[in-house]
């Protein structure tokens, strides 16, 4: 069995900066998912409320 | 319990830091050219608000938001293509891809994914003649100006100048669907706005853009030539800049306010072009760069509240 571990092994540094840019990912797809769920109520309007039950 | 073996981990960590540097958050937002991204949002923001047509506040952020990301877009491919010319300039030099923090291909792709989302966002949320305007201004940037004109003609920011002039008119446009006269003259103020501007500071930064290779007016036809036509592009500009006024898109507030700041902008102009060489000449040419981004802001600052002033 080889204990060696595979590829590269990252710095403190790296690691941080990737974590950082993970966290701005993660913002804006939040960000995303909550315009788009704003804008289509937006531009469904009162219709939204005028539906079959 | 970790097994690895302490001298493995080491000489891993070694070769880690020795390859690509990992870039910071940053260096992502550095190349969406945010100072450039401001202006544009400002003056996109002025075009909707002057629009004769009223967008929900949210679809008018949202608007906002496209045009911001496809001006960010146009910035991430322009460094892309120009990373070989930036890294011999002083000015640019730092930039995320010749200072290494970002491989060229993944701003290439950081690009084309803004770029594309931006125009299909506005398009499906705002309209699609709005977001046709988007792309062709990006295309514009990027390939007009940025592949084909900086490199080849002295001409490239007075054609290229039109990409910066577009977001007034998709402003406008995401609010009415149409294209006004009234858009058009904002379109008009900033391209002709844009040569004095940009030679202005080419005189200053003459050598960079000789040492890159890019055709600067200053560099190919010499500093009095570029002295010449910045004082005849600021004697178009001036009464431009007042027009919106005397066709009635705006009020005396404007009107007074863009004659005074026309007739200080031509006066910074022929103050370049009396000065000649030496060191009044850089304070000149220094002088009217500073004023004229202080022109257009103050311009379009007072048609964004002279609706709110009555």
């Amino acid at each position: 069995m080889n204990d060696k571990p595979e590829g590269i092994v990252l710095t403190e540094e790296q690691r941080r900066r990737r974590r950082a840019r993970s966290i701005a990912i993660a913002l804006v797809l939040a960000g995303l998912a909550i315009l788009f769920y704003v804008v289509t109520i937006v531009k469904i309007g009162p219709q939204i409320l005028n539906r079959p039950l | 319990m970790s097994l690895v073996n302490d001298s493995v981990l080491a000489e891993r960590t070694v070769r880690a830091a020795e390859g690509a540097d990992f870039a910071e958050v940053r260096d992502y937002f550095e190349l969406l050219k945010p100072r450039v991204m401001s202006l544009v949002v400002f003056t996109a923001l002025v075009g909707l608000v002057r629009a004769p047509a009223e967008l929900h506040p949210v679809l008018a952020f949202t608007a906002l938001l496209c045009i911001a990301v496809g001006a960010g877009a146009s910035g991430a491919l322009n460094m892309w293509w120009d990373a070989d010319i930036d890294a011999r300039m002083s000015r640019t030099a730092n930039r995320p891809i010749p200072a290494g923090r970002i491989e060229p291909g993944e701003a290439l792709s950081f690009g084309l994914v803004l770029a594309s989302g931006s125009v299909l966002m506005l398009g499906l949320f705002v309209g699609l003649f709005a977001a046709a305007l988007l792309a062709f201004t990006i295309f514009f940037y990027v390939v007009i100006y940025s592949m084909w004109l900086k490199r080849w003609t002295p001409q490239n920011i007075v054609i290229g100048g039109a990409a910066g002039a577009f977001p007034p008119m998709i402003g406008w446009t995401a609010a009415t669907g149409t294209v006004g006269i009234e858009s058009l003259l904002l379109f008009l103020i900033i391209f002709f706005w844009t040569p004095p501007h940009f030679w202005a500071l080419a005189l200053l930064k003459k050598d960079d853009y000789a040492r890159a290779g890019v055709p600067m007016l200053p560099v190919v036809a010499g500093d009095g030539e570029t002295r010449r036509q910045i004082v005849l592009y600021s004697l178009i500009l001036a009464p431009l800049g007042v027009a919106p006024a005397l066709f009635g898109y705006a009020g005396t507030t404007y009107g007074v306010a863009s004659a005074l700041l026309g007739g200080a902008f031509l006066l910074s102009a022929f103050d370049v072009w009396r000065r000649g060489e030496g060191k009044a000449a850089v304070a000149a040419a220094r002088r009217l760069f500073g004023f004229s981004i202080l022109y257009l802001f103050l311009l379009f600052a007072i048609l964004l509240a002279e609706p709110l002033i009555g």
